[in-house]
This record gives structure tokens, C-alpha cells and sequence, in this order.
């Protein structure tokens, strides 16, 4: 099958279309055929996708799965996935029926609700698995519209203030990127992601008056793409308004942009400003490892103090996502498949987290930390899974996030031996402000009366948290399902950057 | 000679004695229904002209030595703004017989500014350019008051009219220093008597007028005083009439007298015509923020898109002339969409535009709202719309020509202005639901916002064919 991609890809937006034109009836049946056609459409997405992983030969140096079209302008449409890509399709159509299924209880204008999602779907496979520059920023940028609806229309109380600033935030981080894509089209004469992979950019100083910029034309072309992935991934300081997305957003919005939309930061870095800028990259290497340790910190710090579940969560996740930095810009072996590892990971654990979250503001609605307590007497199998997912939020040895967290780390121990040490300290850092939330929320008396009416997890609630457990216990003993797919592609990736760099 | 004159001018010909015989019919037969009926007969001629201009004719003819022209680039301009007129006329229709003010001079008023606007874009001289723009100004200062009963409407006429004319006066005096220090008023002479000796100041003076002269036309900042007034204050047909076609034709006498007149000293101008376009696209954006009032808003975001279209011209490439045209097609087309919307905003039957006026109109009229959304979207420049790909071959074309603090200015100032239009989607989509909106939005209005919604989404996969059209149009400009 030589569109597989395509199809993968574009499944969900026709799905999306069949419900806004053919959907109509009485609202309590339309509802229903809505929630059933959305589960089915991203369920077959997911199953389509496993020919993805099953076609996909690891060994194969380059990309597989090419499609290629004219476009516009000489632009192209051209897909293709190697080994760092193919998995965070997976993961992607992994999650979405998940996140459907979650959102059941979604009442309110439930048809734009789920077209907003399998839109974003779209856009989101079609960012992992795009090989034009343009094509890549189409789908890229794209996912602003419908996750700026999903906030608006069913986020929380200051959903405006949190919907306007994600909007314009990341669109001012990536608008600059398109300039610099723009240069490369220009100084290429291409926007094959493939072709510009072996490009040289300059890297002679540039002079400015009174200074050299080191780096010249890649340094500034690094940090065009720097603004606009530091900002999506988040990366301390640009994360401020990460926390305000996540609690204003819906939970179902709320696990996308945990699980998928962070990644695409780290997915950029891995495939644009690592292979193709390495000396810039090479310069700001040590810049961007010493801001994940102070975000590590900081925001660990931080969330400790959160009062808000979702905000902590959120707050986490920037610490998170520290690791992927420090990873990647170590510039090793162990580094960059520890990031990977780590955002796939992550992308399961805080996924399942936001979705906890959610299965009790469903029925308290409120977030308040202070609002909980004692919810293991009522909710025995709720607490289980709570706790699950608490310890691989730390990184509990046997869950997916040990695994990512111990690679990075082992990455960045090589080539910065203090880097490594406080980084590490985030770790116990994690420990504290996650164990502690747990005890405060879950564990203790039953003391609020509020509290009494609240019932465990549901069947269906069930069915949502058991393949998150199940994957993430997966891939926490038997990490090689995943560096198997990623370590040809990986090696390749450091092989071509360290080949580059002046001896 | 004179013969092949008059067969070149013969659309300008036919249109304009169609205007005359109009008016003749139309003063001898004045019944209530004379207005109607030559809306719909002018939509149509135009529709006919239009594909005549289009299919009919091909290469390059000049006539009256030189100071008129008929070339790919003037006939993709005329079948624009033919087109786009005709489709204001259809729009504006129902609007006016609901504000009783359908006579039969707005539809002959059209015409005349049609005929001013194809002798602009034809233009190859500066008496030849200056005609055109008289002709159209004169019909569109009368079409802004056109509404006399009402002092805004009669307001915006004055406003229009008295700001108009310092700029005409403005590009003639420029226009007659270029002639004083050239000896000629053709293009093709002014550009060799550049080439010829040293540029000298006068002609540089005589340039920077034709600039600012032209700048107030198409309404770029900081010569954009008028704009938002006088859109807030005509009828609103008359607003979209003014948004579209004539913009076309300013921009593209723009590019010729650029190009053709002062080719050789492009370094000159392409830093001022630059500079235009970035305090353009930052005031635009920044000063759309605080509207309420969506005509006025309208304003401010033509004069950020007019910035936009100046880059293309800034650049001074076949690729950027190219870039403009496409932007101003697709800008066009963006407007008409969500004019066709404005034109149908009404409260107990009474035409309203403050935009509150929209809270939650997404649930009274899903397919409006959306089509809406994805012309907003759209007109901020977002991907997956099609007004992305129109900046972006903009932005392309400076950074070709190393104008990187154009490209970057640009790119700032859109995301300053995609705020006012996200703060149109929250309005439909999650604002406070207020007294509603009247529910009667004509069928032709519906059929344009909806039209217009599919083509910046559809288009995104060809653009129907305008970029080959827009390549034919420069590549004979150029060569």
C-alpha cells in the first residue's frame, strides 16, 4: 500500500467531515452517532497505523513509506517516517480513541467537540510524518485552530485569557521559524525535508558591528526554530502559558496537548535543528542544557506549591520535558534515544494523568487540591491507578518513565558531569511533589462531606486507563520494543551530526 | 493608427457607452424598478465583459503612442475588478432596497468607476494614469455619500472627497515634475531618460509624490486617514465596493509605474515602498485591536493587507509582482466573503455593526459562523487557509531579495493582527450570548460567505489555477 500515510493521516478529517454534513436528527441520537462514529473513526486510524509499525524495517537507512506530489509554488506534498517519527504516529493514534472514549460524558455542542478533535488529529499525524518544510509548518501551525476552540468553547472560567495567550504564544514562536524556513527555501532552492537533511548551511561568522556572530547564518536560523519549539515544547522561561492551557482546557484537551502537542517540540529539534543546523547547535548546546536543569528544578519547585491539580501536572510536565532537552543537546547515543524514549513515555503517563484528573472533576468540579482527601475509601480501584501512574510520573524502575529518565540522564552524565547531578535532583524533587499531592488527594480520612457521594471508576473508565497501564508497564520492562524502532535512525542522527562538526 | 487604437480601448469602449445608454434609459424609464433591473443587467454585462477581456484577446498592444496598453497583466487586473464589481452589485441589491436608497445612479456610478479603474490598470502614461484615477475617484466619492439622508454617509462622502483630492493633487504635481525633468510623460520615456543620463533629483522628488500619491489610493499607512472613516461611514455595499476593486487597480498602477517608469532606479524606491508597507502592516494591526465598529475594523485590516501586497511590489522581482497579485486576488475574494456577512448584520431590521452584535452566533447560524471562522482565520494568515500562502509568497519574494526586517516586520505584525480576528471567532464561538441578530440573510450573501469559506480552504490544494494566470500576467510585464 503505497499511501499508507495518506490514509492514516487524512482518516480522521474525512470522519470529521461525514459528521459535519451527514450527522443531523434528533439531538439525544445524533449524540450518540457522533461519540460512536469518532471512537470508530480514530479506532481504525489506530489499527491502520499498526501496518505502519508492522511494514516499518528499523534497518532501512533514510525514510520509508515516500508519497510524493507537486503542490503549490514548487512546494511539496511529500510524507515519509524513519525511526524517530513512526512512533509518535503511533502514539498519536494510540491515544486519540483513548481520549474519545474519555470524553463520553462531553454534553455540551458535542458534535463541534469531536470535530475539533479528529481535525487536530489530522494535523497531528501529518506533523510527524511530513517531509516538506512547508508542508511541516502547515500541519504544525494547523493544530492552533481547532485546539483554540477546544479551549474556548469548553475550557474552564478564564478560558479566554488562557485560549488568546496559547494562541498568540505559539504563534509568535512559530511565524519566526517560517521566516527562517523561508531563508532555507531560498538558500536550498528546496523545501525537501530529505534534501535539506545533507544541506550545509553556512556557518561562517557573520559580522556584525563591533561583534562576530558565531555560527553566522545557522545560529540564526537555529534560534528561529529554537523560538518556535522552546515555546511548544515548553522550555523554561517560554512555559508560562502551558499551566494557563491546562487548566482552562477540557480533560480530553488537556491529554492531547500533555501527550502530543508538547512533542512536537522535541520531534522539531530532532529533526530540524539537530541535523540540520549542527553547529549552531553545537554552540548553543550547553545554553539549552543548563535552561532544562533550571526548568527541572524550578518547575519542580513550583509545582510543589501548586494548588490546582492540573496546574501541578502541567508544572510537571515542563520538568518532563527538561529531560528531553538535556537528552537530546547531550548529543549522545544514550541521550537521544533516552529523549524519545522519554517523550513517548511521557506522552503515556501525563496522558493518564490529566485523564485521573478528570474522572474526578467530572463528578466534583473543582481542581482544588484542598477540595480531596481520603478518596482511597471510596474510589480503592481510582487509587490504584492514581498511584500507577503517580510512581511512573516519578519514574518508579518497571514503568516507562524509569527507562527515559535513566537514558537521558546516563546521556548527560558523559558529557557534563553537573548538569547530570542537578538534573538528578529533580528527580527526587519529582518524587516529593508527586507523592505529595497523592497522599493529600487520595490518601488520609474521608473527612469532606462533599466527598461521600463520589463512586469509582466506571467500566467504561476502566476500559480507558487499562491500555495506558498496560503499555506503560510494557515498555518499562521491555524498553527494546521501543530503541529497537529508534536505534538505526538514532545512530544515523548522531553519526551525521558529529561527522559535521569541526574537529 | 487610429483604428487599432480604438480596437485596443474597444472593451473600455463598450463599457463606457453602455454606462451612457444606461443612463439614458434610466433617466427616461425612472420607476421604482429601474434600479433593480440595471444592478442585475450591469452584473451581468460586467460577468460577459470579463470573460471577454479574459478569453478573447491575447499579447501586447499599445495605442495612442504608447500611453495606453493592453497586456497579460492589465487583463488579469480588468477581469478582476470586473468580476468583483459584479459581484458587489449582486450583493449590494438587497441592501439598498432595504435602506430605500436603490437608485438607479449606483449601479452606472459602478460602472463609471469599473471604466476608471481598467483605463488605471492599462495605463502607460501619466495623463493616461491620471484620467483613470480621476474617473474612478470622482464615481466613488459620489458613491461613499450615497446614502444623502444620512450625515455619516454624506460625512465619509466630504472626508473622501477633500482627502482625495489633495492626493490627486499630490500625484499630479508629482507627475508633472517627472514630466518637467524627463520631457516626456510615457512610462517607456521616463524609464529611458533614467537610463539615459544621471538621475536627478527632480525625478526622485517627482517619484516620491507619485508614491505618496498613489499610497493615499490604495490607503497604505501612514497615508490611510480616510480609510477608516469613510468605510464607517458609507453604505456598506459601497464599503465592499471600496475594499475590493479599486484597491486592485491602485496596486497594480502601483506596480506598472514602479516597474515601467522608474525600473532603473529601483534601489530608490524599493526602500520607501518597503517602508510604506511595514509602518502599514504594523499600524493596520495595531490599530484593528481597539475597533469595535467591524466596518472600521475592516479598515484597519485592508490597510495591514494593502502592507502585505506593498511587500510583494518592495521586492522589485517578476516572483514578488507575482506575489502581489496573488494577494490581492485572494484578498479580494476574502473580503467579498465577509462583506457578503457585514452587508446581512441587521437587529430588528436595522443595519448594525458593532461587533458584540456576533456574541454566539455560531449557535443561531452554524454555517454562517463557520464559513466566517474560516475567512477570519483566513484573513490572519493562518495554515491550513489559504490567506497563509498568499503572505507566504510574499514573505518569499523579499527574502529572496535579502529584505529580511520586511519579512520579519510582517511576520510580527500578523500575529498582532490575528488577535482582532480570533476576537471575531470568540465573539461567534464563545462570546456572551446578547440580544440576536436578525435571521434573514439573503440568498446571495449566503451563497458568497459560503463560496468564499470552501475557497480558502479548497484552494489551499491548487489555488484554482491563479498562480498560472498571475505567472502568464507578470512574465509579460517583465520581459
Amino acid at each position: 500500500m503505497n499511501n499508507l500515510l495518506t490514509v492514516i493521516t487524512f482518516t480522521p478529517f474525512i470522519a470529521a467531515l461525514i459528521m459535519m454534513f451527514f450527522i443531523r436528527g434528533e439531538e439525544a441520537t445524533a449524540a450518540k452517532n457522533i461519540k460512536f462514529l469518532a471512537l470508530v473513526a480514530t479506532g481504525a486510524t489506530f489499527l491502520i497505523s499498526l501496518f505502519l509499525i508492522l511494514g516499518f524495517e528499523p534497518e532501512v537507512e533514510g525514510f520509508q513509506f515516500v508519497e510524493e506530489y507537486t503542490w503549490l509554488f514548487g512546494l511539496r506534498y511529500k510524507l515519509g517516517v524513519d525511526g524517530i517519527s513512526v512512533l509518535f504516529i503511533v502514539l498519536t493514534t494510540f491515544l486519540m480513541p483513548i481520549t474519545v472514549l474519555a470524553c463520553w460524558k462531553v454534553e455540551h455542542r458535542i458534535k463541534e467537540f469531536m470535530i475539533s478533535f479528529l481535525v487536530l488529529e489530522t494535523f497531528m499525524i501529518g506533523v510527524f510524518c511530513s517531509l516538506d518544510l512547508v508542508l511541516f509548518y502547515f500541519f504544525f501551525e494547523a493544530g492552533l485552530i481547532p485546539m483554540f476552540l477546544i479551549i474556548g468553547i469548553w475550557g474552564g472560567e478564564r478560558k479566554l485569557y488562557a485560549t488568546f495567550k496559547f494562541f498568540l504564544y505559539t504563534l509568535l514562536g512559530s511565524i519566526l521559524m517560517l521566516i527562517a524556513m523561508i531563508y532555507m527555501w531560498v538558500d536550498a532552492g528546496t523545501t525537501d525535508i530529505e534534501v535539506l537533511l545533507t544541506h550545509e548551511f553556512s556557518h561562517l561568522p557573520l559580522p556584525f558591528p563591533g561583534w562576530d556572530l558565531i555560527g553566522g547564518i545557522q545560529s540564526l536560523l537555529w534560534l528561529a526554530f529554537f523560538a518556535s519549539f522552546a515555546v511548544k515544547l515548553p522550555m523554561w522561561p517560554f512555559h508560562t502559558w502551558l499551566p494557563d492551557a491546562h487548566v482552562e482546557a477540557p480533560t480530553g484537551g488537556s491529554v492531547i496537548l500533555a501527550a502530543i502537542l508538547l512533542k512536537m517540540g522535541g520531534y522539531g529539534f530532532l529533526r530540524f535543528s539537530l541535523p540540520m543546523f549542527p553547529i549552531a547547535s553545537e554552540i548553543f548546546a550547553d545554553f539549552v542544557i543548563w535552561l532544562s536543569v533550571i526548568a527541572i528544578i524550578y518547575t519542580s519547585l513550583v509545582a510543589m506549591m501548586q494548588e490546582d491539580i492540573k496546574k501541578l501536572i502541567a508544572y510537571s510536565s515542563v520538568a518532563h520535558m527538561g529531560f528531553v532537552t538535556i537528552g537530546i543537546f547531550s548529543f549522545t547515543h544514550q541521550g537521544l534515544e533516552g529523549a524519545i524514549f522519554q517523550m513517548l513515555s511521557h506522552g503515556l503517563i501525563s496522558g493518564a494523568l490529566f485523564l485521573c484528573v478528570g474522572v474526578v472533576y467530572d463528578q466534583m468540579h473543582t481542581r482544588q487540591i484542598a477540595d480531596y482527601g481520603g478518596l482511597v475509601i471510596k474510589m480503592p480501584v481510582y487509587a490504584l491507578g492514581f498511584m500507577f501512574f503517580t510512581l511512573a510520573n516519578v519514574g518508579l524502575p518497571g514503568t516507562s518513565g524509569f527507562v527515559g529518565e535513566f537514558l537521558t540522564l546516563t546521556g548527560i552524565f558523559q558529557v557534563n558531569t553537573w548538569a547530570a547531578f542537578f538534573a538528578t535532583t529533580g528527580v527526587i524533587l519529582s518524587a516529593a511533589y508527586a507523592l505529595w499531592v497523592f497522599r493529600r488527594v487520595v490518601l488520609g480520612d474521608l473527612v469532606k462531606a462533599s466527598l461521600a457521594g463520589v463512586r469509582d471508576l466506571s467500566s467504561r473508565e476502566k476500559l480507558v486507563f487499562a491500555p495506558l497501564i498496560i503499555m506503560t508497564l510494557l515498555l518499562g520492562v521491555y524498553p527494546s520494543l521501543v530503541t529497537d524502532i529508534t536505534g538505526p535512525a538514532v545512530m544515523e542522527l548522531k553519526n551525521h551530526v558529529l561527522a559535521s562538526l569541526p574537529k | 493608427m487610429f483604428p487599432s487604437d480604438l480596437t485596443t480601448i474597444l472593451p473600455e469602449l463598450v463599457l463606457a457607452t453602455y454606462g451612457l445608454a444606461a443612463l439614458i434609459w434610466a433617466v427616461f424609464s425612472n420607476t421604482q424598478k429601474t434600479g433593480t433591473a440595471l444592478v442585475w443587467l450591469t452584473s451581468i454585462f460586467l460577468v460577459g465583459l470579463s470573460l471577454w477581456i479574459g478569453l478573447a484577446t491575447t499579447g501586447t498592444k499599445q495605442a495612442f503612442g504608447g500611453a495606453f496598453v493592453d497586456d497579460g497583466f492589465s487583463r488579469f487586473a480588468k477581469v478582476v475588478i470586473a468580476l468583483s464589481s459584479a459581484v458587489v452589485l449582486l450583493l449590494s441589491r438587497d441592501y439598498l432596497e432595504k435602506e430605500r436608497i436603490l437608485k438607479f445612479e449606483f449601479p452606472i456610478l459602478v460602472v463609471f468607476a469599473v471604466l476608471g479603474m481598467m483605463i488605471m490598470v492599462s495605463a502607460q502614461g501619466l495623463m493616461v494614469l491620471y484620467m483613470g484615477i480621476e474617473l474612478q475617484s470622482l464615481s466613488l466619492y459620489v458613491l461613499a455619500a450615497f446614502h444623502r439622508n444620512h450625515s455619516k454617509s454624506t460625512e465619509a462622502g466630504l472626508k473622501y472627497f477633500v482627502l482625495g483630492a489633495l492626493s490627486s493633487g499630490l500625484l499630479l504635481y508629482g507627475a508633472s515634475l517627472t514630466y518637467g525633468f524627463s520631457g516626456t510623460t510615457l512610462m517607456s520615456g521616463i524609464s529611458e531618460a533614467i537610463s539615459d543620463g544621471e538621475t536627478s533629483v527632480g525625478l526622485l522628488f517627482g517619484l516620491a509624490f507619485l508614491i505618496v500619491g498613489l499610497a493615499f489610493k490604495v490607503s497604505a499607512a501612514p497615508f490611510h486617514m480616510w480609510a477608516p472613516d469613510v468605510y464607517e461611514g458609507s453604505p456598506t455595499p459601497v464599503t465592499l465596493f471600496l475594499a475590493t476593486a479599486p484597491k486592485v487597480a491602485a496596486m497594480i498602477l502601483f506596480a506598472r509605474l514602479l516597474m515601467e517608469a522608474f525600473g532603473p532606479v529601483a534601489d530608490d524606491w524599493q526602500l520607501i515602498v518597503g517602508g510604506i508597507a511595514f509602518v502599514s502592516m504594523f499600524l493596520g494591526s495595531i490599530a484593528a485591536i481597539g475597533q469595535i465598529d467591524i466596518k472600521r475594523l475592516m479598515a484597519y485590516s485592508s490597510i495591514a493587507h494593502m502592507g502585505y501586497a506593498l511587500m510583494g511590489i518592495a521586492s522589485g522581482t517578476e516572483k514578488g509582482f507575482q506575489a502581489m497579485l496573488i494577494y490581492m486576488v485572494i484578498y479580494t475574494i476574502m473580503n467579498l466573503g465577509t462583506f457578503a456577512f457585514i452587508l446581512s448584520m441587521r437587529k430588528g431590521g436595522r443595519p448594525v455593526s458593532d461587533i458584540y452584535s456576533l456574541g454566539m452566533y455560531s449557535r443561531q447560524a452554524p454555517i454562517q459562523a463557520f464559513s466566517l471562522l474560516l475567512l477570519m482565520f483566513s484573513l490572519a494568515g493562518i495554515v491550513p487557509l489559504i490567506g497563509f500562502f498568499a503572505k507566504l509568497y510574499v514573505f518569499l519574494a523579499v527574502i529572496e531579495v535579502g529584505m529580511y526586517w520586511l519579512a520579519l516586520g510582517g511576520a510580527i505584525a500578523s500575529v498582532i493582527g490575528a488577535y482582532y480576528y480570533l476576537r471575531l471567532v470568540y465573539l461567534m464561538y464563545f462570546g456572551e450570548e446578547g440580544e440576536s441578530l436578525d435571521d434573514d440573510m439573503t440568498r446571495t450573501s449566503l451563497i458568497t460567505l459560503v463560496l468564499s469559506g470552501v475557497f480558502v480552504i479548497v484552494g489551499v490544494a491548487n489555488l484554482f489555477g491563479i498562480i498560472d494566470f498571475s505567472q502568464a500576467a507578470t512574465g509579460m510585464l517583465f520581459n
